[in-house]
């Protein structure tokens, strides 16, 4: 293994384990906003290393340049369908207020809230089997 | 090269299993939503490890498409959902 | 004229990227890539306009380049506390805080939204466009000095993207302390 090979497969291994940190926070956190942080974030990074990881060992290629292009997709449309799910889980109240520390936005909730919050599913029951 | 492979593939295995967990257990449209974002940026991940490792380029479109695919659909999901907000509510400070 | 000019830039730039991105898929650079890509860009050009963006502020490659390498810190050193999050046993409080901005474009404030949703921690919820008041979720705050760091922390970023992309006069916002009280009144600061 040369020095490129071993620089590969630390960023393979790093972004695969942050990977797996989405998918532990996804199941661990409390509310839908939570998880948005947890599938994310850590995934864009995660992404970032595992191109970056085949760049080095497919350097030389063409082909390359593909992967280029999906790290700066990722990194133009994490943020959009972030923001898209998380404004309207904020809407539909799919947040747990009671971990809230500070609550600025405060939109106040009307008065069918619970209505509202049972016209899709409920934001947080307790957690079914397992959780 | 082949341990870095096998490491890679059960961590992003291991993840999958957890994403595929929360996309059972729910309990909203919305978390199923961000659960399939993450399966499938994943599962580009997946392959990217694969390319890079075997050094094989002949997957390397499906990842574009997987990765774009991604954002794509739960873009749009999350544009339905919050089109039926609308039409549920009726409110003026819900229509943006 | 000024603001034709501006056009004929934004959609030169636009083409540029499009044709870059068409090469980027075929992998390779050759006359017949640019030439097809340059027809195709035009095509989709005009059958799908996009809305004019007002492009007044310049590039400052040094500032950019300051924003640029604090952004990519952040998102090292918060993903690693995420992950962090993830695994610890016991759960943890979040926040919603509202944060008064100062700068006044649609670009600049893209920007700063997108980069804050990028680093992990916070995720833009919500923007008041008139108000240019931000709604932004905070995965984990221990305690009331905590959210005012975080707030100051997002007032950083502002001020690092403005000065990288802005124009002289969205900078003079920037220094000028009159455009920030009048509006904070009862949107923030508890």
């Amino acid at each position: 293994m040369t020095v490129a090979d071993v620089v590969a497969s630390v960023c393979l291994v790093a972004g695969s384990f942050l990977c797996l940190t989405a998918g532990l926070g996804l199941v661990r956190f409390p509310d839908v906003l939570n998880r948005m942080h947890a599938a994310t974030k850590p995934q864009v990074l995660g992404v970032l290393l595992v191109m970056t990881g085949a760049v080095i060992r497919l350097v030389g290629q063409p082909i390359v340049w593909m992967l280029v292009l999906v790290a700066v997709f990722q990194l133009l449309t994490a943020p959009v369908s972030a923001h898209l799910v998380s404004r309207v889980a904020y809407r539909r109240r799919h947040v747990r207020r009671d971990l809230l520390l500070v609550d600025e936005l405060g939109v106040p909730a009307p008065s069918g809230s619970t209505a509202a919050a049972r016209a899709d599913e409920p934001a947080e029951g307790p957690e079914r089997a397992g959780g | 090269m082949t341990v870095v492979a096998i490491v890679c593939f059960a961590l992003l295995g291991a993840g999958a299993v957890l994403i595929l967990a929360r996309l059972a257990l729910g309990p909203s449209l919305l978390d199923r939503v961000v659960s399939t974002d993450a399966l499938l940026v994943t599962i580009a991940c997946g392959i990217a490890v694969y390319c890079a490792v075997y050094r094989d380029i002949s997957l390397e479109p499906v990842l574009l498409v997987v990765a774009l695919l991604a954002f794509v659909g739960s873009v749009s999901v999350a544009r339905y959902i919050g089109g039926m907000l609308v039409k549920a509510e009726e409110t003026p400070e819900e229509r943006s | 004229m000024s603001a034709r000019v501006g056009r004929l830039r934004q959609q030169g730039l636009l083409l540029v990227w499009l044709v870059l991105v068409w090469n980027l898929l075929w992998g390779t650079f050759s006359w017949a890539n640019l030439l097809s890509g340059a027809l195709l860009a035009v095509v989709v050009t005009t059958l799908l306009p996009l809305p004019p963006v007002t492009t007044s502020g310049r590039f400052r490659p040094l500032a950019a380049l300051r924003f640029l390498g604090r952004f990519l810190l952040d998102l090292l050193v918060s993903s690693v506390e995420v992950s962090w999050l993830a695994f610890r046993p016991g759960r943890h409080r979040s926040a919603i805080i509202t944060v008064q901005l100062r700068t006044d474009s649609d670009l600049l404030l893209t920007v700063i939204a997108e980069a804050l949703s990028l680093v992990p921690g916070s995720l833009v919820l919500d923007l008041d466009r008139e108000r240019k008041v931000m709604a932004i979720h905070l995965v984990q705050v221990r305690d009331a000095a905590h959210v005012e760091r975080q707030r100051a922390n997002v007032l950083g970023m502002e001020d690092r993207v403005v000065r990288a992309f802005g124009s002289a006069e969205d900078i003079a916002r920037l220094d000028d302390p009159s455009t920030e009280t009048p509006e904070t009144e009862g949107v923030g600061r508890r």
